[in-house]
Order: structure tokens, then C-alpha cells, then sequence
């Protein structure tokens, strides 16, 4: 960077290991999840993120640490980043950290952070079971660094500046930022690369660093479900819609039918 | 024995599966209709590694193992049994020959690039006239000083026209029979070496099966892979080794051929409920998972036997044999359970069972399997 031009990049990337949720299947008597036979996958988004920081390596020869928070079979992804090309991979497991919501998660990631050294932080936009997108924002308060959320490209400027692609509802944005910063990223941001076969072989010979809650300095109380304020009030299943109505007609012809349909649903 | 799989092989698993779904299985039906060898697919699978699978590292390859490759040409060819073989054909016979028999010099000139994908390998053993009679070659390597010269012709070559390397069988001396014949690595390009018409095929439309041409052929003296008049042994062992590959095309094929019937015989209704609700179609699918699983572990257990450096001729063969005529027998069967859609090209188990009537024959016909097999039960 332009302090120390001979320093490698320094880029940590902060993954989530979840339930494939495109193949869970809902009880319809109970209304809870079937998680038999259920995948675990590293979370999409992380995904999109991991790979934006393997370009970077590509391209500048970075050096990537992966960082999760979980059960100890959460390793099982940080052996997939491995296989993929990442450098370190750090484990952040610990009874206390158990039962947190997004704030007790983000502490105890910023805390971690803390403990490392980096240029630009990278996560995912959300997590598919969760779908909150709060804990990459949250990270970057507690670390007071800038972040740009929903990043879609990226551009390194060699002057420690990046230039951002940023979507929004409308279309996007294009924005000028500092590192070090947060950015979490979309799974569509790029195609992700597949593991190669001597990742593979060699990702079970590397270290997978286990971090409990004594290793971060991060006040007990925030951590777990001690440090999570937040309470689910009630869970439901949402109903599910009648089958729609299809028309196969043309264009002019189908503009006419979906204006009559709203008009007679008093939306229009 | 132990038969669950290790951390890696399910990581390996978790990415072959993925890449054959996402990359190979939306070009299988366009390249066997359009009898295309897919070289896009082969560009891919040499920058993951998956033309150097068992090969140590110091030569390029990937340092893993024949369990992982037969895997991978299982799930290549669960969606497509084209790029299944080309995977096998160019690991098997023109990859594993050099890695097992030649000297430094030939490694580390030529599997670096193979393994890359960055050349693509082929096997010439077969001729109009010496075919399951192997031994009958009427390609001769004459040594002319400083160079050897070949003449003759080979048939039936997988990914000829494609690939930069051949591993060539040719006689060396007549009078010795099995022991007259040399294997020479052969380099595309070669001034007198041709790749002759391309054979029109019932089915792994998209692999490319050539005749090889040579004239006067003139190839250095260093291009002898392993001794003199030791061919025959070497063409053998290669086609152990290369078994154990085809089983695993068979039995990917025959795996794509279930996958697809259990999905159609849930949806597709008649008198009121699935066809997957009937007894005949549950009696009859559980046998095929049965055989099906039953190959997979020939497959496995052969692989492994490879892998732990025992010996495995017959376990190959064995594997070749049941697998290929699972396939066969699983694909008539998923293309019934399918019916009149099955036979159309709407669906994929018709190809399949195109796919899956090669098995029978290359690399050694059943027949010939059955010859290895009983000469081992009455020696």
C-alpha cells in the first residue's frame, strides 16, 4: 500500500458456513425446518466476497485470512477457502459465543479483527438463513472503519483507494473509498472459481487457527446470548399464495389484462 | 477396509459434482447432437486439475489419487459420458504409460503439459486387423540409426485430432511375436504422422475417434517409452489401468440414467398417481440401485487396490465387466421407464444408452474381461 509499498495486501474475508436453504423443506404440520439431510455451504454471498479478494490476490498478489464464527464443524468451509486459494483461516469457536444475534456475532468479529492485521475487510451482504445484512455493517462501526455496503465491482487504484461499484434499488452507484474498509459483498458481484484438485489436496495439510472467547478482548458481556439483546416474539409459516393465473398472449394484449387485474384489486 | 470417504474425497466430491452440473451438463446434448469434441470443457478441467489427477506434483500433476480420478470420471460422466472418456482415454493411456514407464527425461518433458490440459494425450494400440487379437500389429518401427521409422495404421484412437501426444504400438521385431512389439510416444505434428477420418458412432458422439496414418513417420530415437520389445507388457498394464476408468464412465452413466429416471417416475402421472407409486417401478428401481451401488464399490475397491500398489488386472476387469453391463441394462430400462418420451431426444436417457453400449466394447470387449477373469479362476 503506499505506506509500505513492498507489504503485501492484507485482506480478510469473514464467511459463514449455513444450511443450504434452497433445498430445506418446511414440515407443513409443525411449520418448522427439516434439517435432516440437510448441506451445509459456505453462504453465497461469502462466497462472492471470497472471490473478490482472490482476484485481488490474482492480480496483486494479496495475502487472504478467512475468518468464521461457529461450531467446530464450521471448519469444513474454511477448508473449502483453502482448496480455493485463501492463505490463513482462522476458526472463532467457543461455548460462549453460542445463541448470538447479529450485535453479540459483530462483536465478536470485530474483536477478532482486532487481534489482525489487514487493508480491506470483506463479507458477504447477508447470510441465507438469516437474511439480515446487519453484521458486516455493525463490524465496521465497532472498528470505526468506512464501509460500502452491497458492492457489486471493485477496482484497486494503487494509491490505497478503491473504486466501487455499489448496487442500488435504482441501478448503482459509483463511489471513491479509503482503505481500510469494510465492504460486503453480492453473490452475483462475480462468478465464483472452483476449488482446484491440489487445493483440495493440500487444504487438510494447512492450519485452521481455533480462537475461543479468552484469545479476543471482548467484554463476556457481549458475547453470546448474553450480548444479544435481540428476542424472536413469534416464528410463522408463511401462507402459501393459490396458484396464479397465466396467459400466454402478446405484449400489448397482456399490459391490458395486468392493468384490469390491478384495477380490480383496487391497486390501481 | 474401511468404506466411507475421507474429508478430502468428500471436499473433491462437493467441487467434480458442481463442476459437472454447472459446466458440463448444459453441453451434453448440444455436442452429441452436433458430434462436437468439447474443447472448452477440456480448457476448463486442465485450470481445476482435472487432467493430472493422479500424478505426483514434481511432474505437474496434482499428487492425488486413482480414487479421486475414478470419481471424477464417474460425475463427468453421470452428466455426460463424452467428457467422461475424454478425461479417462487421456489419464489412462497416455498420462499414466509415461508417468509408469518413462525414464526422467520423458516425464518431465511431457506430463507437465498434459497435466495442465494444456496437451491433450491418446492411445493407438487398435488396427483394422488386430483388434481384441492385439498381438496381430501390422504397424512396424524400424530403426533407422539415429531415428525410428513408422509405417502403418491404427483405428478407433479416443480424442485423436485433439490431442498433441500418442502413446503408439508398432512392431519392432516380427519374429518375436507379443515380444517384438515397443510402445514410442508420438507427437502431433510429426512430418508423416496423419489423423484419418472420423468415425460416425451411435453414441460419446462428442469424442472424437479417429484413424492414426503413418508414412515414413520419423521419430527420435528418445521417443521409445520403456524398453525395446517391451510394448505388448506395457499396452496391457496401461488398459489395467485404463478399466478401471471406463468402469467408472460406465457406472457414472448408469448413475445419471437413475438419477433421471427416480425424477420422471415421481412426476409422471398415469391412472392417478406417479408411476414412482407402482410396484413394478419400485421392485425394478431397487434392483438397479442395488447393481448400481454394486459397481461403485468394484470401482472403488479396484481403484484402491491401484492406489495401495496391489496387484488389480482382475479387479478391473471385473469392475469393467459388471459396470458397463449395469449401465447398459440401467439405461435400456431408465429410456422404458420413460416410455415414449424416453426415446425421443426431449429427454437424456436416450443418449445415455447410446452412451452406455461403448462401455461393453472398449478397452477390452466383456468378452475379453471375462478371458482375464477366468484365466485367474482356472490358472
Amino acid at each position: 500500500m503506499n505506506k509500505e509499498k513492498k507489504e503485501k495486501m492484507k485482506i480478510i474475508v469473514c464467511i459463514k458456513q449455513v444450511p443450504n436453504t434452497t433445498e430445506i423443506k418446511i414440515n407443513p404440520a409443525t411449520g418448522t425446518m427439516i434439517r435432516d439431510g440437510v448441506v451445509s455451504i459456505m453462504n453465497p454471498d461469502d462466497k462472492g466476497g471470497l472471490e473478490m479478494a482472490l482476484r485481488l490476490k490474482d492480480k496483486y498478489n494479496a495475502h487472504i485470512t478467512v475468518i468464521t464464527m461457529g461450531p467446530p464443524q464450521a471448519e469444513a468451509i474454511l477448508r473449502e477457502a483453502y482448496a480455493l486459494g485463501a492463505d490463513r483461516a482462522i476458526l472463532l469457536t467457543d461455548r460462549k459465543f453460542a445463541g448470538a444475534d447479529t450485535l453479540a456475532t459483530s462483536n465478536a468479529l470485530a474483536g477478532a479483527l482486532r487481534c489482525l492485521d489487514y487493508d480491506l475487510i470483506i463479507a458477504g451482504r447477508q447470510a441465507i438463513d438469516g437474511d439480515t445484512a446487519q453484521v458486516g455493517p455493525q463490524m465496521a462501526e465497532h472498528l470505526g472503519l468506512p464501509q460500502v455496503s452491497y458492492v457489486a465491482d471493485l477496482q484497486y487504484n494503487q494509491n490505497n483507494l478503491l473504486t466501487i461499484k455499489k448496487e442500488t434499488e435504482e441501478g448503482h452507484q459509483l463511489l471513491e473509498v479509503e482503505m481500510p474498509c469494510v465492504l460486503t459483498v453480492l453473490a452475483t458481484a462475480n462468478r465464483a472459481r472452483y476449488m482446484t484438485v491440489s487445493g483440495i489436496m493440500t487444504a487438510f495439510d494447512k492450519e485452521v487457527e481455533m480462537w475461543n472467547a479468552d484469545k479476543i478482548d471482548v467484554d463476556e458481556e457481549k458475547l453470546g446470548l448474553k450480548g444479544s439483546p435481540t428476542r424472536v416474539k413469534k416464528s410463522f409459516t408463511k401462507g402459501r399464495k393459490g396458484a396464479g393465473e397465466l396467459f400466454e398472449v402478446e405484449a400489448e394484449e397482456a399490459v391490458g389484462i395486468i392493468i384490469s387485474k390491478l384495477k380490480e384489486k383496487f391497486i390501481i | 477396509m474401511d468404506f466411507s470417504l475421507t474429508n478430502r474425497e468428500k471436499l473433491f466430491l462437493q467441487m467434480i459434482k458442481d463442476f459437472a452440473d454447472n459446466e458440463v451438463k448444459p453441453l451434453a446434448a448440444e455436442i452429441d447432437e452436433e458430434e462436437r469434441f468439447p474443447v472448452e470443457t477440456v480448457e476448463q478441467m486442465g485450470k481445476i486439475g482435472l487432467m493430472g489427477i493422479p500424478v505426483p506434483v514434481q511432474y505437474g500433476g496434482q499428487g492425488g489419487t486413482n480414487q479421486l480420478y475414478s470419481m471424477a470420471v464417474e460425475e463427468l460422466s453421470r452428466v455426460c459420458g463424452t467428457t467422461g472418456v475424454i478425461v479417462s482415454a487421456h489419464t489412462s493411456l497416455c498420462v499414466a504409460p509415461i508417468l509408469e514407464n518413462g525414464n526422467e527425461e520423458q516425464k518431465m518433458k511431457y506430463l507437465p503439459k498434459l497435466c495442465s490440459g494444456e496437451w491433450l494425450g491418446a492411445f493407438g494400440l487398435t488396427e483394422p486387423n488386430a483388434g481384441t487379437d492385439a498381438a496381430m500389429q501390422q504397424t512396424f518401427a524400424v530403426d533407422a540409426g539415429d531415428k525410428w521409422v513408422l509405417n502403418g495404421s491404427k483405428i478407433f484412437i479416443t480424442n485423436a485430432g485433439y490431442a498433441h501426444i500418442y502413446i503408439v504400438m508398432a512392431m519392432t521385431d516380427k519374429s518375436m511375436g507379443t515380444r517384438g512389439i515397443s510402445a514410442f510416444i508420438v507427437e502431433e505434428g510429426t512430418p508423416g504422422f496423419s489423423v484419418g477420418k472420423q468415425e460416425k458412432k451411435l453414441g460419446i458422439r462428442g469424442s472424437a475417434t479417429c484413424e492414426l496414418i503413418f508414412e515414413n513417420c520419423e521419430i527420435p530415437k528418445e521417443n521409445l517409452l520403456g524398453a525395446i520389445g517391451k510394448g505388448f507388457g506395457i499396452a496391457m498394464k496401461t488398459l489395467d489401468g485404463g478399466r478401471i476408468g471406463i468402469a467408472a464412465q460406465a457406472l457414472g452413466i448408469a448413475q445419471g440414467a437413475m438419477d433421471e429416471t427416480i425424477k420422471y417416475t415421481k412426476e409422471r402421472k398415469q391412472f392417478g398417481k406417479p408411476i414412482s407409486a407402482f410396484q413394478n417401478t419400485q421392485f425394478q428401481m431397487a434392483d438397479l440401485e442395488t447393481k448400481v451401488q454394486a459397481a461403485r464399490l468394484l470401482v472403488r475397491s479396484a481403484a484402491y487396490k491401484k492406489d495401495e500398489n496391489l496387484p488389480y488386472s482382475v479387479d478391473a476387469a471385473m469392475c469393467k465387466l459388471f459396470a458397463s453391463e449395469v449401465a447398459m441394462e440401467v439405461t435400456t430400462k431408465a429410456v422404458q421407464f420413460h416410455g415414449g418420451y424416453g426415446y425421443t431426444r426431449e429427454y437424456p436417457v436416450e443418449r445415455m444408452m447410446r452412451d452406455a453400449k461403448i462401455t461393453e466394447i472398449y478397452e477390452g470387449t466383456s468378452e475379453v474381461q471375462r478371458m482375464v477373469i477366468a484365466a485367474k479362476i482356472f490358472k
